[in-house]
């Protein structure tokens, strides 16, 4: 049986705003491990993360040992696996897992490309993506259906976790978007109301509100009005 | 012991998409039924199966609804099915394996379409970024093994699949100079060991198949890549 690591040698470097960040805060929250969390600063990348991640130069990168672990969904499964007498985020059937990595994924695909061009873009390419969020929203709508959380019987989950951190975007989409999260999908707005009190998700997350001042310091650096 | 529930695959001939699905399925001994859409005339039954992307491939197994997206399916066959594993044992190796998979689809694609397809300074950049890409993964083989997975075909190797014979194709159909002998001589042998393997080549379509299937598209290729490069 290989050695169990220690768990005080987890290192997250990440971005404080960051969703696939907060991905990863959440399950390390979820499984009560310890980890020192590292700010990088996105305009100047340190030497640590610039060479944990050569490839993409991206935050989250979990440093579990000194080795890197990169791209927040497959950090968090990484979690799942070194730390299996932890809480678990996937339930144990292979069913069951296959339909939350494609929704983890879905979720991944969708819904920060389409949120970006809700403010970087105007006029008709706006519109396009205004609707294409309506459609995303209405989509995950049905999947959560009438289920508490995402992961069902499992109760908060892998798909939970990955889509958890957007709740804090909600207002922002809804103000560039003008549209309700709570009229496109109501049960939708439930589960984010929910899962907004949970205590992982709540000490990751920063405000709605100051989730929208950093899009207008992300609009000024683009040049966008 | 009631029998297994039978499994299905939807897929199409030429998609390196289904491909891993059925790579998956064969090298865990699991038989199944493939059933061949025309990617350009959906069918009701993929579009029944898979509402949310509209492709292949689409896993059924039993009566349970469909299992979409090519490396979701490998991982659940991997997990589902006895036989040997797919996913290295390692928890770090198997982080690396994903990575290596995700970057193969997220990031590769676009470059090595341009660098095909595309011409001038477009083009050159674009085989640029290729081919760095290419040492990238080509980085990834465990040094004297025959596959990403080690003596084994494994889960890298299927996504990579792409690499192996479709890229190949691509080559000879647009001209390019990629993937060559001179440039990724341990890419180019890894290639030819997975096309080579008694149970893989039994899911790759015959490459002059492809060659006569793809080779008419090429317009519509060449189309596709300039839009690409005019939103860079």
């Amino acid at each position: 049986m290989a050695p169990e690591k220690n768990s005080s040698d987890l290192v997250l470097l990440d971005f404080w705003v960051s969703p696939f960040g907060q991905r990863v805060r959440i399950a390390l929250a979820e499984k009560s491990l310890p980890y020192e969390y590292v700010e990088e600063d996105l305009a100047g990348k340190s030497d640590r993360l610039l060479q944990s991640n050569p490839v993409h130069k991206k935050t989250p990168v979990l440093l579990h040992g000194g080795k890197p672990v990169n791209e927040s969904l497959i950090i968090v499964q990484y979690l799942e696996e070194a730390f299996p007498d932890t809480p678990s985020l996937l339930p144990a059937d292979p069913y069951a897992r296959a339909q939350a990595r494609f929704w983890a994924d879905y979720v991944d695909k969708k819904v920060y490309d389409c949120g970006a061009r809700l403010w970087k873009l105007k006029g008709e390419p706006q519109a396009q993506a205004r609707a294409e969020m309506l459609e995303i929203l209405k989509t995950l709508e049905t999947e959560l259906g009438d289920k508490e959380f995402f992961g069902g019987e499992h109760g908060f989950g892998f798909v939970d976790a990955a889509f958890a951190p957007f709740t804090s975007w909600f207002q922002s989409y809804e103000k560039l978007g003008e549209f309700k999260v709570a009229e496109v999908a109501p049960k939708i707005a439930a589960w984010a109301d929910r899962v907004g009190k949970r205590e992982s998700v709540a000490k990751s997350l920063y405000s709605p509100d100051k989730v929208y001042d950093f899009i207008g310091v992300l609009k000024k650096k683009y040049g966008i009005e | 012991m009631s029998s297994p529930a039978a499994v299905k695959v939807i897929g199409a001939f030429d998609s390196p998409f289904s491909h891993r699905a059925e790579a998956a399925l064969r090298l865990k001994g699991v038989p199944y039924e493939l059933i061949l859409e025309d990617l350009r005339n959906k069918s009701e039954l993929l579009l029944t199966h898979n509402p949310v992307h509209k492709k292949v491939p689409v896993l059924l197994h039993g009566d349970r609804p469909a299992i979409c997206e090519s490396l979701v399916i490998v991982e659940y066959v991997d997990e589902a099915f006895q036989g040997p594993l797919l996913m290295p044992a390692d928890t770090l190796a198997r982080a690396a394996a994903r990575f290596w998979a995700s970057f193969m689809d997220k990031e590769c694609g676009e470059s090595m379409w341009m660098a095909l397809w595309t011409d001038g300074e477009a083009q050159a950049a674009a085989a640029r970024e290729t081919k760095t890409n290419l040492t990238l993964i080509e980085g990834q083989l465990p040094v004297g093994k025959r596959f990403f997975g080690g003596d084994a075909i494994g889960y890298l190797d299927i996504a990579l699949g792409w690499i192996a014979h479709w890229m190949r194709v691509f080559v000879e159909i647009s001209g390019a100079r990629l993937l060559t002998e001179e440039e990724h001589p341990v890419l180019c042998r890894w290639a030819r060991e997975y096309t080579a393997d008694e149970t893989v080549r039994q899911c790759l379509p015959d490459r002059d198949r492809v060659i006569a299937a793809l080779t008419p598209r090429k317009e519509l290729y060449i189309s596709i890549a300039k839009a690409m490069a005019a939103q860079r």
